[in-house]
């Protein structure tokens, strides 16, 4: 038998490939040439700040750039803050939401629910500000107070400059706190965390949760040895997902706030600051070397929420595909 | 983790407790019992487990007495709270408390721990959506102050103060503002967007991965970021005005990464052996993907672009930067400073007049509106799949069959009722021929009594004697022509 040659294959492509191929391309490179645009410059205009405020932008609190005194410690302190106390409350609601969705709810409101939860993530943030500061606020302020009253003891709880026993004290020390601002941004997280949960707890296996019911467990039992193993680092990534959301969201933050520039840790006390809402207030009047420092706090923001993203969307992938094996 | 199970021994009325379960059917299940009773094999029906008993129903009856005495107590004379949220959330509190200890006394501890998840899951999720009507209600509720006034979506507010009533001004410059820039801003991400999700998945590859891993980077890109990106590069280095253009150029950076996303997504979806069929009948790629991969992906690719849009329009911090504000219409924008919607609501309810609040919630509504009716049109392109079409269709045509034998019904019963009735018709009209000629015959006679006893005789009139009640009608109407 003689040896074949092996062929060499050539593509030649016909011209209306090559032009599609060639936009496409191009089209990708644009949006990578955009993207890294928007880092590079961030980077390079923040260095001017960075490179006068030194270390000391990660330690000091004030934010007063042209007295070159400024740094993010509060703020950055404050953002997180904020989206603390909406995790925390976000967490709860959009878990108990999904696992009703997957778990309990009958197929026919199932769909219904799925849309109106996306419907929920696509409300303008303008809107739920808006809701927040003329709604909630007055119904959180009495909440706030008897909180304070009756657990000041622990001490991110406790209010100073309010008068327990003077029950006509004024309710300002209440308003604009981190506390109603965490409770907006909630609202806002709880459907993106809620559709990532839901979409995991889909995942867990019928065998295994059919098996849990057929010896007998009833369905929370079910729920908790079978969908809520399976779906923990779905729930973890879900969450670290909305924090990033959290820790970016402006307006409706920015709305309710009234914004202090020290480390402060009473959740329930007017006062409480976001670098997103930083920005939101301070850009119109800042001078070129203020709004280099505004990029170089912006820079922090997106650092920020892009390293939670990413460890997000990898313990997300790690738990879908942890599944198959 | 341990199973809780029920225990062996139980009492024969907790032996139904448990709620009843909704057996999830995989599709493979589907498939096998069809298969038996392919073979002939007697179908499966459900068995239905449990349901409720009224032990149950007098659990939760008494929890929520309990919890709304208790919450009355705690809240007014214990530590006492005001407003509707507190007491609320006191009574929730109490209330599972209160649950969970009543149904301690009679059900095991896994059946209580079940029933109170089961409360407790029910009711956050009940929140949960409670709220999100009530922020869409709220706001469409306080808006209607101002949508009531036609001149709202007519004017714009150059010629109203804060002062003025809600019957001068409008928002128009903010509707036609917030169209214009996302217009503009879907003309850059449509054909960018879509082209960039066509080449990362058809020409796959390491570059495509990296730009598949930035432009996944950059969906974290926070939105007032962007606004500044766009704010000091286009407007302070390139000297752009604060205008419509680049507020939609900071949309565009913040809606591109969203809008890759979603149709690389959709775009992945396409079953490959159509394409490896286009492929094979000869097509080159340009003609796979105009003729096989976009249609297919058709509605996907809408749906995406809608959702994006829904989030440009909506968004208020990049705008916030870019666009600058006025009160008046402007039509260019390269040139000028342009309202958008969300930017107009953040500026009127920055003020105290309540008019001008008013007026913020208007625009909020009107916004609102805008995002629902853009959500509910992705929904519906979202659900039209080739089956769900066709499954459209069949009813239609069900619907329209049902219809005509609707009608074909109501055809036969119209001429059975006909059929009865032809001969009670025919005897009434008979009947009433009969009345109209006797009361013509009597109305004869009687005028020609008259006019005998008046002495006044027609010379046409026949003898009164010959006149019959059969001719007197025809005489009647011989009379009138």
């Amino acid at each position: 038998m003689s040896t074949e040659t092996r062929l060499t294959l050539r593509t030649a492509r016909a011209r209306p490939d090559r032009i599609f191929r060639g936009l496409a391309l191009g089209a990708g490179i644009s949006v990578l040439a955009i993207m890294l645009l928007v880092g590079f410059f961030l980077a390079i205009r923040a260095t001017d700040a960075l490179g006068t405020a030194g270390w000391s932008f990660f330690t000091e609190q004030a934010w007063e750039p042209d007295a070159g005194r400024f740094g993010i410690a509060a703020i950055i302190f404050g953002t997180v803050l904020i989206a603390v106390v909406a995790i925390a409350v976000a967490v709860p609601l959009a878990s108990a939401c999904a696992l009703y969705i997957t778990q309990y709810a009958p197929q026919r409101v199932r769909s219904t629910l799925i849309s109106l939860v996306d419907l929920m993530a696509a409300i303008p943030s303008i809107v739920f500000g808006l809701w927040g500061f003329f709604w909630l606020q007055g119904e959180v302020v009495p909440v706030a107070r008897w909180i304070s009253q009756n657990f000041g003891f622990i001490p991110f709880l406790t209010v100073e400059g309010a008068d327990p026993s003077d029950p006509l004290a004024p309710t300002t020390v209440f308003t604009s706190s981190t506390f109603i601002a965490g409770l907006v941004v909630a609202m806002m997280i709880t459907p993106i965390i809620t559709s990532i949960m839901r979409e995991v707890f889909d995942q867990a296996p019928v065998g295994e949760r059919e098996g849990a019911l057929a010896l007998g467990a009833t369905r929370w039992s079910m729920i908790r040895a079978v969908v809520l193993p399976f779906g923990r680092a779905g729930m973890i990534g879900g969450s670290m997902l909305g924090l990033g959301r959290a820790l970016g969201e402006t307006i409706a933050v920015y709305i309710i706030i009234s914004p202090v520039f020290v480390m402060q840790p009473r959740i329930l006390e007017n006062g409480a600051i976001s670098v997103s809402s930083l920005i939101a207030l301070r850009y119109g009047e800042a001078t070129e070397f203020g709004l280099s420092a505004l990029m170089a706090a912006g820079l922090t923001l997106f650092l920020m929420t892009l390293v939670v993203n990413f460890a997000a969307s990898l313990i997300v992938a790690r738990s879908r595909s942890g599944v198959s094996s | 983790m341990a199973i809780d199970t029920k225990p062996a021994m139980l009492p024969p009325s907790t032996v139904s407790s448990p709620p009843p379960i909704e057996v999830d059917v995989a599709p493979e299940e589907v498939g096998a019992s069809e298969a038996n009773r392919a073979r002939g094999m007697r179908r499966e029906v459900r068995r239905q487990l449990g349901g409720a008993r009224l032990g149950d129903l007098f659990a939760l009856v008494g929890a929520v007495t309990a919890s709304l005495s208790t919450t009355w107590a705690v809240t007014t004379q214990i530590m006492p709270v005001t407003g509707s949220l507190g007491p609320f959330l006191i009574a929730f509190a109490l209330f599972v408390a209160f649950y969970t200890l009543l149904l301690s006394f009679t059900e095991p501890t896994p059946i209580v721990r079940d029933r109170v998840a089961s409360v407790v899951v029910h009711s956050l999720a009940i929140i949960v959506v409670l709220t999100l009507i009530f922020v869409v209600a709220f706001t469409i509720f306080r808006g209607l102050e101002a949508l009531r006034f036609p001149n709202f979506f007519v004017q714009d507010m150059s010629l109203a103060g804060p002062l003025d009533p809600l019957s001068a001004g409008g928002i128009v410059h903010a509707i036609v503002g917030s169209l214009i820039q996302i217009t503009i801003a879907l003309v850059i991400t449509i054909p960018l967007g879509i082209l960039t999700a066509l080449y990362l998945n058809e020409m796959p590859g390491r570059f495509a991965s990296f730009v598949r891993t930035v432009v996944e980077a950059m969906s974290a890109l926070p939105s007032i970021v962007a606004g500044l990106f766009i704010y000091a590069t286009a407007i302070l280095i390139l000297g752009l005005e604060k205008s419509g253009f680049a507020a939609a150029l900071a949309i565009s950076v913040m809606m591109l990464p969203i809008m890759i996303r979603a149709s690389d997504v959709v775009i992945r979806m396409v079953p490959s052996t159509l394409k490896e069929g286009a492929i094979g009948l000869g097509a080159g790629q340009w003609r796979t993907v105009w003729h096989v991969v976009l249609p297919t992906s058709r509605s996907g690719l809408a749906t995406a672009i809608i959702l994006a849009t829904a989030r440009g329009i909506g968004e208020t911090s990049p705008v916030l930067l870019t666009s600058g504000f006025t009160a008046a219409m402007n039509l260019d924008p390269l040139r000028g400073p342009m309202v958008s919607l969300p930017l107009a609501v953040f500026q009127f309810v920055k003020s105290p007049e309540p008019t001008m609040i008013a007026r913020g919630f208007g625009a909020a509504a009107v916004l609102m509106l805008l995002v629902l009716l853009l959500f509910a049109g992705a929904r519906w392109l979202g659900g039209r799949t080739i089956e769900k079409q066709d499954r459209a269709r069949h009813r239609r045509e069900r619907a329209l069959a049902s219809v005509v034998a609707a009608i074909a019904s109501i055809g036969r019963a119209v001429r059975h009722i006909g059929r009865r009735a032809v001969p009670v018709l025919r005897a009434a009209h008979v009947a009433g021929a009969r009345v109209a000629r006797a009361i013509n015959g009597l109305w004869v006679v009687l005028s020609q009594r008259v006019r005998q006893a008046l002495g006044y005789r027609s010379p046409e009139m026949p003898p009164t004697e010959s006149i019959d009640p059969s001719t007197s009608l025809s005489l009647a109407a011989g009379e009138q022509t």
